[in-house]
């Protein structure tokens, strides 16, 4: 717009200016729920057809489903909610979104700006309960700052270590005019994030590397979150070093991929977690040495190794782990940068020594610690992922719940590629699966979409099998029903005594009949044999949601198993028990 | 049965040797920045001693001061953590180099009889300030480091104090060294 156009364009309402700034960020889908303080914003929606809005059952979905959308492509995440309850039930969805570092921008509604603090009907101090689980919020008082605001939260979202951001518009503010002008950029003084490592550093993590005799690289959800998994299969192969990802780094590197070790972890393979715990050096990438991963960091510290350590953010270097080489820097960029250095540089590598590491490795590679009872005469949940895994060729966007089933698709699905594998690491929110399903499917309308739950979790927001059925959406629900809160269960065996305190799953409803009930296809599987023919009924069924329940091994645990507060290298083995 | 496991909840928590820092903080003056550093603090479990803030020559930056208590490792999540928040725009351990701490107490005490003298004596010796005068009572401003402040509650007689409000540390790097957009 020139001078003259802009002296001259007429005043529009604040929420016309709104969906105008969803627009110029290219926003395609927004997720929300209607209610009183954005009636004015709904009714801007009405009105034009480039942005389009899924409506939700519920708020927890409408943030779920923005959060998937953003980790099944890389777009942020838009979601719309209203003041007071909506906000509230949006929560768990923005810490989710928080923990996993996904960037999204959620708009909810406030009480008008004259009412704010008189305990106005359906008023929350928005601002105030999201504030400890948001990269950043704003409450946008006058019109005027709106479409500033709404840049730099797209901006403040996206960049650096992303994030969830939350505007916060009374209604008052949604209802007054002003010209509208969508900034080209922002510059925020108090906000430049790292972006390019620092050669010195890099070089120096490179000639380590160069060096290792019992090399490791693991990742994390930074390789996928700045799409650097091309980048990192190239290091990985160009060194010939083992590779491990974290539960939410799968995909980063090929799984079927002979120097993929698998993951790591609490219920990571054996040869990942004895090989981070006796490597000698350590390549970090987009991860943050977190409890779940590392285990005990003074178990973890107790052997010597040099560890190189890429994060965007400073924060999580030497937070729990003490590094040698930090690198702050986006991901993509510094290895980028490495691979530049290393270029040619493979023979000098101690040939030798990594032969020998590879030796030890593929020693406890042979141990099979995800091995189960295949002759089960009832079916065991390993099995249905594998056979997911084949009948889905591999390539299905495999959206998980929070539990056993969750850990079992991150063991047996091998994700090849990125943004394939959509899941509740960090905060673990259980009702996650199935509106994350969606979100996935919103960004990939032609892809298949598997949710791999179970009762429990799947029970959390099965309200959303309305908006699946509104919007056609042909996830496939692959629900492992053990009629136990499987982890809860797990633990309540192994650290207390077998007493299953409200751990158990009574008056389960009839999913099959439920799943109908919605407009779906509903199927129960109660024998290994039914389990794939089952699955590729399903997914040939393009259009159709259809709701798999599979009768599971009630007292199936995952293993390998490292104990709260234990080293990793000191895992419960399966043939231990 | 299993053998009882120490808690598989808890991490045991790592050897610290706890020290006093100040942090001396610029960052945007707009509003929620005061709840964010103070939600920070409450939420990762730091401590505040004590925390004062106020508009710097520029209104559009507030310089906030924190005495904190916490190991070398727990500072720098403290001074990372810090440089996270959106609003933040610098920040400088001052306890790293030489600094200036001042604070200001106002304390309102008893003063009848012979310690009506004593206590002027007292205001007197520490290079306080009587502010405001009663028949009954001296109102007297003091400035200096936190210690001090404390060494003069010391000297006084416990009930002779009917009121004190102290305002926590400010600081200032001495020398060339400033903070500063």
């Amino acid at each position: 717009m020139d001078r003259a156009t802009k002296l001259v364009a007429p005043e529009i309402s604040g929420a016309e200016i709104l969906i105008r700034c969803l627009e110029a960020e290219g926003v395609e889908y927004v997720f929300g729920y209607p209610g009183g303080a954005v009636l004015f914003i709904y009714d801007e929606l009405f009105k034009q057809d480039k942005v389009k809005h899924v409506l939700v059952r519920h708020e927890q979905g409408a943030a779920h489903a923005a959060d998937a959308y953003s980790r099944a492509s890389d777009k942020v995440g838009v979601c719309l909610v209203t003041s007071g309850p909506g906000v509230t039930n949006a929560l768990t969805g923005i810490a989710t979104a928080y923990m996993d570092s996904i960037p999204m921008v959620v708009i909810t509604g406030q009480v008008p700006t004259h009412a704010i603090g008189q305990d106005a009907f359906q008023e929350v101090d928005a601002v105030g309960v999201t504030r400890p689980c948001v990269k950043h919020n704003f409450l946008v008082k006058d019109v005027r700052d709106l479409a500033l605001t709404i840049k730099k939260a797209f901006h403040i979202a996206r960049s650096g270590r992303p994030g969830p951001v939350v505007v916060d518009v009374p209604k008052d503010v949604t209802g007054a005019r002003c010209r509208f002008e969508y900034p080209d950029a922002v510059v925020m003084r108090s906000y430049n994030p790292t972006v390019k490592g620092h050669p010195g550093q890099i070089k120096k993590a490179a000639q380590l590397l160069l060096e290792a005799k019992r090399p490791m690289v693991y990742t994390g959800g930074g390789v996928i979150l700045s799409d650097a998994a091309a980048q990192l299969t190239k290091l990985v192969k160009l060194l010939g070093f083992p590779c491990t990802n974290t539960l939410m780094g799968l995909g980063g590197y090929p799984a079927t991929d002979a120097q993929h070790l698998g993951m790591l972890g609490m219920h990571g393979t054996y040869q990942a977690n004895m090989a981070m715990q006796h490597c000698d050096v350590l390549l970090a990438v987009g991860a943050r040495f977190d409890d779940r991963v590392i285990g005990n960091p003074a178990h973890f510290g107790s052997v010597p190794r040099r560890i190189v350590h890429v994060d965007i953010d400073p924060s999580s270097i030497s937070k729990r782990v003490k590094v040698d080489v930090p690198i702050v820097g986006n991901v993509r960029e510094v290895l980028d940068e490495l691979l530049k250095l290393l270029d040619g540089q493979a023979g000098k590598l101690d040939q030798r020594a990594l032969k020998a590491w590879w030796t030890q490795i593929e020693q406890w590679r042979s141990k099979d610690c995800l091995r189960y009872d295949r002759a089960s005469a009832i079916i065991k949940p390993q099995f249905v992922i594998e056979k997911l895994y084949e009948v889905t060729g591999g390539d299905a966007i495999v959206a998980s719940d929070v539990g056993q089933h969750q850990m079992w698709a991150a063991q047996f699905y091998k994700f090849d590629r990125p943004r394939r594998w959509i899941n509740s690491g960090g905060l673990g929110t259980m009702g996650f699966g199935l509106p994350a399903a969606m979100g996935a499917q919103f960004a990939h309308p032609g892809a298949t979409v598997a949710c791999v739950t179970g009762e429990a979790s799947f029970m959390m927001c099965m309200q959303e099998l309305s908006t699946c059925k509104q919007y056609r959406l042909p996830i496939k629900i692959v629900n492992l029903n053990n009629r136990y809160m499987g982890m809860v269960r797990q633990w309540q065996q192994f650290f207390h005594g077998n007493r299953y305190s409200q751990s158990y799953m009574d008056a389960l409803p009839d999913f099959v009949k439920l799943a109908e009930s919605f407009g779906h296809v509903g199927v129960r599987v109660e024998k290994p044999a039914d389990v794939e023919p089952a699955l590729r009924e399903a997914f040939g069924r393009r259009q159709d949601l259809v709701f798999l329940d599979f009768l599971t091994d009630q007292s199936e645990n995952v293993y390998p198993m490292v104990p709260g507060g234990k080293g990793i290298s000191e895992m419960i083995l399966a043939e231990e028990l | 049965m299993n053998a009882p496991v120490a808690s598989p909840y808890t991490l045991p928590a790592a050897e610290t040797k706890a020290m006093r820092h100040i942090v001396s903080i610029l960052l945007e003056n707009e509003p929620g920045a005061l709840s964010r550093v103070a939600g920070l603090f409450s939420a990762r479990g730091y401590n505040i001693e004590s925390l004062t803030v106020a508009p710097t020559e520029d209104g559009s930056l507030s310089r906030m001061t924190i005495v904190t208590t916490g190991s070398d490792d727990v500072l720098e999540q403290i001074t990372k953590q810090l440089n996270k928040l959106i609003e933040v725009v610098k920040l400088v351990d001052l306890s790293e180099a030489p600094h200036i701490e001042r604070e200001l107490m106002l304390i309102k005490v008893r003063a009848t009889g012979k310690d009506r003298e004593e206590m002027k004596r007292m205001a007197d010796i520490f290079r306080g300030r009587i502010l405001d005068v009663t028949e009954t009572t001296y109102t007297i401003e003091l400035t200096g480091t936190g210690s001090k402040l404390d060494a003069f509650i010391e000297a006084l007689d416990k009930a002779a104090i009917l009121e004190t409000v102290r305002t926590g540390a400010s600081g200032i790097a001495r020398g060339e060294r400033v903070l500063k957009v």
